[in-house]
Order: C-alpha cells, then sequence, then structure tokens
C-alpha cells in the first residue's frame, strides 16, 4: 500500500469525509480566532467561555432550540458573571473566571444527567467526530463561515483593539462594542469546534493555532494566514493518525497542533529557543573577537 | 476663533471613594502646547480620560472646540500617543501599520485603505523621519522613535489637538530634542498639543504653558513662572528641581513657632500620603 492508498482509503467511508471536512472548518475558524485571543491575553477567556456554553447547548438540546443561541445567551452570561465578581468584589480576574466558568460547566454537566438520551450530550464534551451526521456538518459549515466571515471583515478594527483600545475610543470606535463582538464570535465558534474535540478541548483549537503563528512571524496580516494553514493541516492530520492507530480523534487532532507549536517554538529562526540561543551566542563571539 | 481648543469646566470624577479630580478647570486656546505636570496619583491620567470622553465626570462639562467630546472624536481631531508601559511592543505590527490605524476613522466598515490612505500615512512617516523603519516590527524602534511613530500615527490621523501621555519616559536627549521639534512644528501648523510630563527641565523649550495639577489647577501660566520652586512644592510638597526652598515653604518639625510648624508638617504628609 503507498502513501496514495494510505491517503485515500479512509475517504472511501462518508462518516471520514464528513469528520475532515468538519474538522477542517473548525479549526480555520477556530485559528483566526486564536490570533487575537493570544494577542489580547484572552486564552483564559476562550477557556471560559467554551466552557461555560455547554449548559446553554443542553438546554437549546431540550427545547430543540439551534444549539449556536444557547451557546450565545450563556457565553453572555458567563461574561457579565465574570466582570461582576470581578467588579464588585477583590477577587481578581482569574479567579472569577475560574469559579464561573467551572460552575457554569457543573450545571450544564448536571443538566446532562438529567436529560434522557445522554449519549448525544456526552458527545458534547469530548466531541464525536466520526458521528458527524449530515445536519451536524450543515451547522458547522453555516456557523463557521458566518464567524469566519465578520472576522476577516472586521480584522483590522478588531486587531485595533487588540493593540490599542484608547486609540480606537479616540477616533470615534466604541472598544466595548468591538470586544464584546469578539466575545460573541468566540461563543459561536466554540459551538462549532464542539462538534468536533468537544467543550474540553476547544480551548486548545483557540489557543494554540493563534501562538503557533505568533513565534514564526511578526506580521498580524500573515498570522492570520499561518494559523489556520496550519490548523487545518494540523486537524486532517491528526484525523488520519487517529484512524490508523485507532485512537480518540478530537484528542489526535489536538495532540497533533501541540506538536507542530514544540517544532515551532523550538526551531523557529527568529522566535524559536535554539534559534535565539545560536543568535545569542553567535553575538558574544562576535564580542569577544571584537575584544 | 470663538470657542477654546479644549475646555474643562469644574470637573470632579470619583473612582469609588477616592477623589481624582474635585473642580478642575482648563482652558487651552488653539495651537498652544500646555505641560501638564504634578505627582503620580494627580489626576494627570484622569483628565486626559475625561478630555477623551473615556470618563464621564460626576461634575462639570467638557467641551473640544466647543463641541462634545464624542463629536470631536467621531471626526477625527483628537489624536492620542500612550505611554510607553501602555502599549505591548511585542505586538506582531510593522510601524507602518500603527500609523495606518490612524486613518481608520476616515475608512468604510472594512478599513481597506485608499490611495489617499496610503499617501496620508507616508507622508506622516516622511513627516517624523520613519520612513526608512516603515517596514520594521513597532518593538524594534528606539525608545524615541517609538513615540514618534505614534505622533506620526496622530498626523496620518489629521488630528487638531494630541494628547502626550510621558512622550519623554525612556527618551534619550537627542530623540528629546527631535520630538520636541515636531510638536512645535504641528504647534504651527494649529495643532493644539496637551503633555503630561515629570520631566520638569524639557518644559519651558517645549512648552508655551504649564499647568500645575493636584485633584484640581493650582496654577497655569507661562512654564517660567509654574516652575518656580514655590509653587513646584504647592503641588509636590518637595522641591523637585533641587533648588532651595524658601524658608516658609520647609515643613520643619523642629520649627521654634509650634502652630505654624504644625500646620506645615501636616501638609506634608497629606501630600505624601496621596503619593
Amino acid at each position: 500500500m503507498d502513501l496514495f492508498d494510505l491517503l485515500l482509503e479512509p475517504l472511501s467511508y462518508d462518516f471520514m469525509v464528513r469528520a475532515i471536512i468538519t474538522t477542517a472548518l473548525a479549526a480555520i475558524v477556530c485559528a483566526v480566532l486564536s490570533c487575537w485571543l493570544v494577542l489580547i491575553g484572552w486564552s483564559l477567556m476562550g477557556d471560559a467561555v467554551s466552557h461555560a456554553v455547554l449548559p446553554g447547548v443542553v438546554l437549546a438540546y431540550i427545547v430543540g432550540a439551534p444549539f449556536a443561541l444557547g451557546a450565545l445567551v450563556f457565553a453572555l452570561i458567563a461574561v457579565t458573571l465574570i466582570g461582576v465578581v470581578r467588579n464588585t468584589s477583590r477577587v481578581k480576574e482569574d479567579a472569577a473566571i475560574g469559579i464561573v466558568f467551572t460552575s457554569l460547566f457543573a450545571l450544564g454537566l448536571v443538566l446532562i444527567s438529567v436529560t434522557p438520551s445522554q449519549t448525544d450530550l456526552n458527545h458534547i464534551i469530548f466531541g464525536n467526530l466520526l458521528g458527524v451526521s449530515i445536519p451536524d456538518l450543515i451547522q458547522v459549515l453555516v456557523l463557521g463561515v458566518v464567524a469566519f466571515a465578520i472576522l476577516i471583515l472586521k480584522r483590522r478594527d478588531l486587531t485595533l483593539y487588540a493593540f490599542d483600545p484608547t486609540h480606537a475610543h479616540a477616533i470615534g470606535l466604541s472598544p466595548k462594542r468591538l470586544g464584546a463582538l469578539l466575545l460573541g464570535l468566540l461563543a459561536l465558534t466554540s459551538v462549532v469546534a464542539l462538534q468536533t474535540v468537544g467543550v474540553v478541548l476547544v480551548v486548545a483549537m483557540l489557543i494554540i493555532p493563534g501562538a503557533t503563528a505568533y513565534l514564526l512571524t511578526d506580521r498580524f496580516s500573515r498570522m492570520l494566514v499561518i494559523a489556520p494553514v496550519i490548523s487545518a493541516l494540523c486537524s486532517i492530520a491528526g484525523i488520519y493518525l487517529s484512524y490508523y492507530l485507532d485512537t480518540a480523534s478530537g484528542a489526535m487532532v489536538v495532540l497533533t497542533q501541540s506538536a507542530i507549536f514544540a517544532v515551532v517554538y523550538l526551531f523557529s529562526p527568529r522566535q524559536g529557543l535554539i534559534g535565539t540561543r545560536l543568535a545569542k551566542a553567535r553575538r558574544k563571539k562576535a564580542v569577544a573577537l571584537a575584544a | 476663533m470663538s470657542s477654546p481648543a479644549i475646555l474643562v469646566e469644574n470637573v470632579t470624577v470619583h473612582y469609588g471613594e477616592v477623589l481624582a479630580l474635585d473642580a478642575a478647570s482648563l482652558t487651552l486656546d488653539t495651537a498652544r502646547i500646555c505641560g501638564l505636570i504634578g505627582m503620580n496619583g494627580s489626576g494627570k491620567s484622569t483628565l486626559f480620560k475625561v478630555i477623551m470622553g473615556m470618563i464621564k465626570p460626576d461634575a462639570g462639562r467638557v467641551l473640544i472646540n466647543g463641541e462634545s467630546p464624542a463629536k470631536a472624536r467621531k471626526e477625527g481631531g483628537i489624536g492620542y500617543v500612550p505611554q510607553s508601559e501602555d502599549v505591548d511592543w511585542q505586538f506582531p505590527l510593522s510601524v507602518r501599520d500603527v500609523v495606518m490605524m490612524g486613518r481608520y476613522g476616515h475608512q468604510g466598515f472594512t478599513r481597506r485603505p485608499s490611495k489617499a490612505d496610503r499617501a496620508a500615512v507616508e507622508l506622516a512617516l516622511d513627516r517624523v523621519e520613519l520612513s526608512e523603519f516603515a517596514n520594521r516590527q513597532i518593538g524594534q524602534l528606539s525608545g524615541g522613535q517609538k513615540k514618534r511613530a505614534f505622533v506620526a500615527r496622530g498626523i496620518a490621523q489629521g488630528a487638531t489637538m494630541m494628547l502626550l501621555d510621558e512622550p519623554f519616559a525612556g527618551v534619550d536627549k537627542r530623540s528629546e530634542a527631535t520630538i520636541t521639534r515636531l510638536l512645535r512644528e504641528l504647534a504651527s501648523d494649529g495643532c493644539t498639543i496637551l503633555i503630561s510630563t515629570h520631566d520638569l527641565h524639557a518644559l519651558p523649550q517645549l512648552c508655551d504653558e504649564a499647568v500645575l495639577l493636584m485633584r484640581k489647577v493650582l496654577m497655569h501660566g507661562p512654564p517660567e513662572l509654574v516652575l518656580q520652586p514655590e509653587n513646584l512644592a504647592m503641588a509636590f510638597g518637595l522641591d523637585v528641581l533641587n533648588r532651595d526652598l524658601p524658608d516658609e515653604d520647609l515643613p520643619d518639625e523642629d520649627a521654634p513657632d509650634p502652630s505654624g510648624a504644625g500646620r506645615q508638617v501636616q501638609d506634608f504628609s497629606n501630600h505624601q500620603g496621596r503619593n
């Protein structure tokens, strides 16, 4: 069996094709969003929102509403609660985030435990990449395209918000509204990614690609290309690996992304650990020679 | 010239229990450079935020060219040069990208730069002598160049008023002179400039007027006058220029007159407490 067959064989199963399309889509949208999250320092917020949407998704399932709606409502509740706890007590932000998102996540788990037909909902927690149905795929496609389009169209405003919200305010934009937009998109994107890697691992897709791209370039516009490309390739590679190694697919996708991050962390020409050490040694040597 | 460039009238701001500005009033005419001096916690940043409309005052009002700050912001008239520690210098943007952000108020929904935008950016870069560094990541500039990059952003924006927060912190003497010259040029073109600074020595060369702030405006006048040691002592409670203070301004616990000395000591500890 040559490489070509290795790549083609899984595609003879419809569920594998759906898995690959869904994952690649989710990976791309998450990766684009992650560029802003890692620069603003909102990684923990990404973690929080992606967990806190769980009760919303479960409630939406119970009443038959779209998952995205429930997720958006609970993302909003989470962010509001975090703000309230932080601003009205001496508790610091990271603690406030930790309290709110774990509580909401626990609420979601309790709701799942009392809801009949638990199998479906457990998939939300760990993802069920190989069980993606056609309606699931359509939902991911629609939400993913909407989130992606908004992110790309408003990318300059979002970057300004991340870099210098005071200037955004000074030229008549509303940093508050831009921040809210980004949080809303975070909630949408979380729903997109739930299907593939599950609530627990969404945060990986929301942080690793952006962090990897950040180590590779000094231009934000390039980050917006590098992150989704790497993330999509990793996701597809992860699915193939899980197919042949017979391992959990969502977790495998995340592990592939981590592996690429590790490689970049070590070998990136300018920001990598080895590159910067070598440059330092060269400078020392040059100084020694000059002396 | 009917209305002043900046009018701050009896502005009071509280942060919770803390009084940050206490009926502060300030009028600044167009094309003037004004230095804002005062201790940490004297309300300098709060005054900036009120002028930019980031904080709504509990009392009083602010007018920019006779209009509300919100309208002035929409018209793109307010340029802002942030303090160094408020900027993420690792952010993956080039100098040109940052200056382009000055144009966003002039652009459409997606902020796609037009030919005019690009021309304005190149002109601004040239004006602050950063054209050759336009493609550098912003963190790879020297302290003075970083400041000039943000001034260029205000120029590209077409700001008629610029607020600079500690522009001379971490800037060497030569860059300081370059920035001073640049700001003087901008003022002679009609730009009104308000600078918060700790650098009292640079004030007379840079500014047309100076404001001494201690939650309220203690004094507003020519820099030479405001920098008189007895005046600075009002705001700082100690001799910042290391010159001899007149005796009556020195808090002195060993003073022979117990009533007078007691009052002075109390004043002194109050100033320290606000630091």
